[in-house]
């Protein structure tokens, strides 16, 4: 097994954890995006519930959200052991540095972005994910949802505070997603054109949604 | 001083197959019990220390680079050539062996450069083996082009990086010892000097260039493996580090200096732009293949190449076509850069210095197009655009000669030992395969045969016969010796505290060399030089200025010592020159021509390689001579009409 | 022209370092930006002061021994090599910043001049075919895709500079080793070890403190001779799929 402890511990291996815990999460963006677009049928919530019900009680998505959290958990952690490595590699500055001609400033800062999200994300989760959970270990039942986001979400700083971070999330995505594949070994030719197209269009489409989403509940838009 | 080359008999191409069977081996087991230092990590320090490395040998190889990876072999643009006569256009061995000699103008040993034909095919297998990226044709198999005037494509290359692919390999295989503990590398770590006790080379005495510490090691033989020495003329296409030091200091201790002044000076380089210039760059051979050399017909002072245009095609003398119709712009090396000085010297030079000539590849773009040359030449034009400014896609380049490698070197026999048992040298530091004048793309292939297919053989013999006790510790006095001497001469060097800085003077010499002991010789000019040398080192002894000390990283007190030593081996090469009063390949002797211009070689005379047998300091060295038989070919002259 | 030279100035290893600034006047902007520093140093010389050290040694691009962060950028604001850098891109009057190579891998000699060793112990673990001298097939015995062999060439036109490390804001040299990687990994002659030199030159450069690639892609943007990251997209590749199926392999670490 010593292997399998240098595959993780190398630097190729903390990347390819990173791009793994990334794809997946990837993955569970596109879900929860697709589940919070169904405001938009302006239903009085209805659909909206209707599948929140189902994403909050069915033991298989219950069991894979243990998976979730240990995605987040090790995409979290390793990204700032990562960040923090990778600032020791350089133990003196430069003086000057022009990096900007280089790299764009997304790719460099995705510490910084991933710092952004993470606090977004404890925002987010003590709003509605963490309180939700308790109440259904504690209560047995699960909480309105739909009309809790319209509480929340009266509130001008936090739909403030949401859309940055969804602004964090599109420059995160920009360079997260074709950066995955390539630190899996997927890079070619033939198809390095069409990780690009998707990324970009997947990095600019999930976080408008996202941040559609309060923007519409505080002028009202749905109801 | 008897000089015994040691040539084998027998008919020519059994020499080297007799000669290796004759040659006594070193039992698998004893191999360990022999130490070898190498001297110099690029194609042939590298090759050699890889390969006596996997006999067994324990050997310790140094370089004064960062990296034995840095060695000036990773210049080399062009090729190398094999006589492997895949493109069966009639290349053998033996064609491979004459061109060379002829080539050489007839001053090399035959048997020598037979020899090193023999194994140009085993050279581009062992690359090949190792993952050189050789140039390939769509069928997967090697490509080869034509070369240096060359009448066969035998040619094998990768783009315009061949030698840095080939040091590369060897840099691989040299690796691969040093992993396994059979090559100790010593990186910024300079020879200084050549120990010998009772006649044989022990060990040398190092400095590391970072802490300055003076060190001595020792081993049963030493491989000098250390270039050659260009940079005498200060401005030359060699590595600013590139020094005659390592084979200088074994000249002083008892190695003879072969043939000091051939040195051949290569036609397609871009002219100095100033008193700055501290290099010059070489534009590859091949570029002959498709650009047309000229100068006008009468003279234009400081004719710019955007201007070059406005001289029409009447007024234009394409001088290498007119003078060899047959060969035209690939005529050798020498040829053409004589041809160019004389243009010069005529005063239809371009460019502001006047000492330059046009290469115009206007007809080929019309020819072939401007994407065809792009492909062959891209980089090539890049480069020259990088350093001139100028493009050559819309202006002819300006080139002009520049010294680029040294045929001559330390004496060594056939088994390529010095004149001090023990002591071999390797590659272009020793004076053997390339007679008067090397030809395109032959410096690679020697120096990897001498350090992949040659050396292994031939220290096994020596290595044999004395037996692996027969050693010397560092603690003999005679290291102790070495070890003041150096480290006084340091000191001195250091305490003169003069007023001049060593690059002033490494200018000055140059600038005396190029003049009289360049492209063209004369007594009357060597004689000056002579006189001018003697006085530039009187004075560089009193007035160098050297700031900082002895135990850090000093580069000028690095410079010092090797321009001390180019001053002492610029005197010898005017000897050289002044004693071989005809000319040939290179060395081109103004009393010694055709009455069309030509060089002319006086056989009679001068059929034999010069050996310079150093006597003490400031004392007329004494000029022994190696007669050349030559059993197999015919002496001609060349001609390229 | 006139230029003024902010220069990182280090005694040794040990010792502190700062800029020095110094004013080079005359500069030809047909000099390089190494003949510049050889003109200043000469006025150094005579003025007493110490000259600055750099490396450098071809002078023409391909030794890879000349380092220098000029301005921000490794090899300064061109993508070529310092020596190759003249002064032509300059403006009269510029003020230019000068710095060595900063990763902790490359620790300061002096002055300009870093110890890039590292580089030669990634290759040392493992940047080789095994094979001796002689006994090698033919070299037409195994013939090789053209694109396929020139491919392996770009690769292997990487001049071990160490302007990847000095770009990547992390100091990564994924570039470097993922160059040599490649090259092996795609001619067959280096299939037979494809697996155990991956894995050995991974771990020997993660040994000597490179960060990791966050794929910012500043290296392939800065390296002199357009390295491409497509080759370290192949190393991970190979990496991975040599870490899963090969035999298990102990892999040294450390420098020396």
């Amino acid at each position: 097994m010593k292997w399998l402890i240098d595959l993780f511990t190398s630097t190729l291996g903390k990347k390819l954890m990173m791009a793994l815990t990334g794809l997946f999460l990837i993955s569970f963006l596109v879900i929860h995006c697709t589940i919070n677009a169904m405001i938009f049928f302006n239903d009085g919530g209805e659909t909206f519930s209707y599948w929140g019900h189902f994403m909050g009680t069915n033991p298989i998505i219950r069991t894979l959200e243990i998976g979730l959290v240990a995605g987040f958990l090790i995409h979290i952690i390793q990204g700032l052991l990562l960040w923090r490595a990778n600032l020791a590699a350089r133990p003196v500055k430069y003086s000057v540095s022009k990096a900007p001609a280089n790299s764009t400033w997304y790719s460099r800062s995705m510490g910084l972005l991933g710092t952004l999200l993470l606090l977004f994300l404890i925002l987010h989760t003590s709003h509605f994910w963490i309180p939700n959970r308790t109440n259904q270990f504690t209560q047995g039942e699960e909480l309105p949802l739909y009309k809790m986001m319209f509480e929340v979400f009266s509130n001008p700083w936090i739909v403030f505070l949401y859309v940055i971070g969804c602004v964090s999330l599109f420059w995160h995505l920009l360079h997260g997603f074709a950066s995955t594949f390539q630190s899996l070994g997927l890079n070619h030719l033939k198809y390095n054109g069409i990780i690009s197209f998707v990324g970009t269009a997947f990095s600019i489409i999930v976080p408008l949604i996202f941040a559609l989403m309060p923007i519409a509940v505080y002028f009202r838009w749905i109801d | 001083m008897k000089l015994e080359s040691k040539v084998p008999e027998g008919p020519l191409a059994e020499k080297w197959t007799k000669h290796k069977f004759n040659l006594k081996l070193v039992n698998p087991a004893n191999k360990r019990k022999y130490e070898v230092i190498v001297v110099g990590t690029g194609l042939a320090g590298a090759s050699a220390a890889a390969s006596l490395g996997e006999l067994g040998y324990n050997v310790k190889a140094f370089c004064f680079q960062d990296s034995p990876r840095r060695a000036h072999s990773i210049a080399a643009q062009g090729g190398i050539n094999a006589a492997k006569n895949y493109q069966n256009d009639g290349d053998s061995v033996y064609r491979l062996f004459y061109d060379t000699i002829k080539g050489g103008d007839y001053r090399a040993r035959e048997a020598n450069v037979y020899r090193l034909a023999e194994v140009s095919v085993n050279i581009i297998d062992q690359c090949v083996a190792q993952g050189v990226p050789f140039a390939r044709e769509y069928g997967g198999l090697l490509a080869n082009r034509s070369f240096g005037g060359a009448q066969v494509s035998r040619t094998f290359y990768a783009r315009g990086q061949t030698g840095q692919q080939l040091l590369l390999g060897a840099y691989s295989a040299l690796n691969r010892q040093i992993a396994n503990g059979k090559v100790k590398m010593y990186s910024r770590t300079e020879m200084l000097d050549v120990v010998v006790v009772d006649g044989k080379a022990r060990g040398i005495i190092t400095r590391d260039l970072v802490t300055g510490k003076i060190e001595s090691h020792s081993a049963h033989a030493v491989l000098l493996c250390t270039g050659g020495y260009g940079n005498v003329f200060y401005l030359s296409t060699n590595a600013k580090g590139s020094n005659v030091t390592a084979a200088w200091r074994a000249h002083k201790k008892g190695a003879l200096f072969g043939n000091p002044c051939f040195t051949q000076i290569h036609p397609t380089c871009i002219p100095v732009s100033g008193d700055h210039q501290s290099k010059l760059t070489l534009m590859s051979e091949s570029l002959r293949n498709d650009g047309r050399v000229w100068v006008p017909k009468v003279a234009h002072k400081g004719l710019k190449a955007k201007e070059a245009k406005s001289i029409t095609e009447t007024d234009r003398d394409y001088f290498l076509e007119r003078k060899y119709p047959s060969f035209g712009n690939l005529v050798p090396r020498d040829v053409a850069s004589r041809n160019a000085k004389m243009m010069c010297d005529e005063g239809r030079g371009v460019g502001a210095t006047g000492l330059a000539v046009f290469l115009d590849f206007a007809d080929a773009i019309k020819r072939d197009g401007k994407d065809t040359i792009a492909a062959k030449y891209g980089n090539l034009f890049d480069m020259y655009k990088q350093i001139t400014g100028d493009d050559p896609y819309e202006m002819p380049m300006m080139i002009f000669p520049a010294v680029h490698y040294t045929m001559g070197g330390l004496w060594v026999d056939y088994n390529l030992m010095t004149t001090v048992p023990g002591l071999y040298s390797l590659g272009e530091a020793n004076f053997s395969d390339h007679g008067a004048n090397r030809l395109g793309a032959s410096a690679l292939m020697q120096g990897l045969a001498d350090g992949y297919f040659v050396i292994p053989y031939t220290i096994g013999d020596y290595l044999a016969n004395i037996g692996w006790n027969d050693k010397v510790g560092t603690d003999h006095p005679v290291f102790k010796e070495a070890i003041n001497a150096v480290n006084s001469s340091v000191s001195k060097l250091l305490s003169i505290k003069g007023k001049k800085t060593v690059d002033e003077f490494h200018r000055e010499l140059g600038l005396t060399m190029w003049e009289y002991c360049g492209m063209s010789r004369n007594a009357e000019g060597l004689k000056t030089a002579k006189k001018k040398i003697q006085e530039l080192k009187n004075e560089f002894w009193q007035n160098v200025n050297i700031l900082g000390s002895a135990s850090e990283l000093n580069m000028e007190l690095e410079k010092a010592g090797r321009v001390a030593d180019f001053i002492e081996l610029g005197e010898l090469m005017v000897d050289d020159a002044l004693n071989r009063a005809e000319s040939c390949g290179g060395h081109f002797r103004e009393e010694s021509q055709t009455p069309d211009g030509e060089a002319l070689r006086k056989d009679d005379e001068f059929t034999y390689a010069s050996a310079w047998q150093y006597q003490g300091e400031n004392q007329a060295e004494v000029l022994h001579k190696e007669e050349l038989r030559f059993e197999n070919v015919k002496l001609t002259q060349r001609s390229y009409k | 022209m006139k230029i003024t030279l902010k220069v990182w100035r280090q005694q040794n290893a040990n010792s502190k370092g700062q800029f020095k600034t110094y004013v080079a006047d005359h500069v030809s902007s047909d000099m390089s930006f190494l003949e510049m520093l050889d003109v200043l140093n000469t006025s150094l010389i005579k003025k007493g002061e110490e000259p600055i050290h750099f490396d450098h040694d071809c002078r023409e691009g391909i030794c890879g021994m000349c380092s220098l962060y000029i301005n921000g950028h490794p090899h300064g604001p061109q993508q070529t090599t310092t020596c190759q850098l003249h002064m032509r891109t300059f403006k009269d009057g510029e003020t230019i910043t000068v710095e060595p190579w900063r990763a902790k891998a490359f620790p300061v000699i002096k002055d300009l001049v870093v110890d890039r060793t590292a580089f030669d112990r990634i290759q040392q673990a493992g940047g080789y075919v095994t094979v001796n001298t002689g006994g090698v097939p033919d070299a037409n015995e195994i013939p090789i895709p053209k694109k396929i062999a020139d491919e392996a060439f770009d690769a292997a036109a990487c001049i071990g500079c160490g302007a990847c490390v000095a770009a990547c804001k992390n100091a990564s040299a994924m570039l470097f080793v993922s160059a040599k990687v490649s090259q092996l990994a795609l001619l067959p002659q280096g299939h037979a070890e494809r697996k155990e030199r991956v894995e050995k030159m991974v771990a020997q450069m993660d040994a000597e403190g490179f960060g990791a690639c966050t794929n910012t892609r500043a290296c392939e943007a800065e390296c002199p001779k357009a390295i491409s990251v497509t080759n370290i997209a192949r190393m991970n590749r190979e990496y991975f799929s040599a870490m899963f199926s090969s035999y298990e392999v102990k892999v040294g670490g450390g420098g020396e």
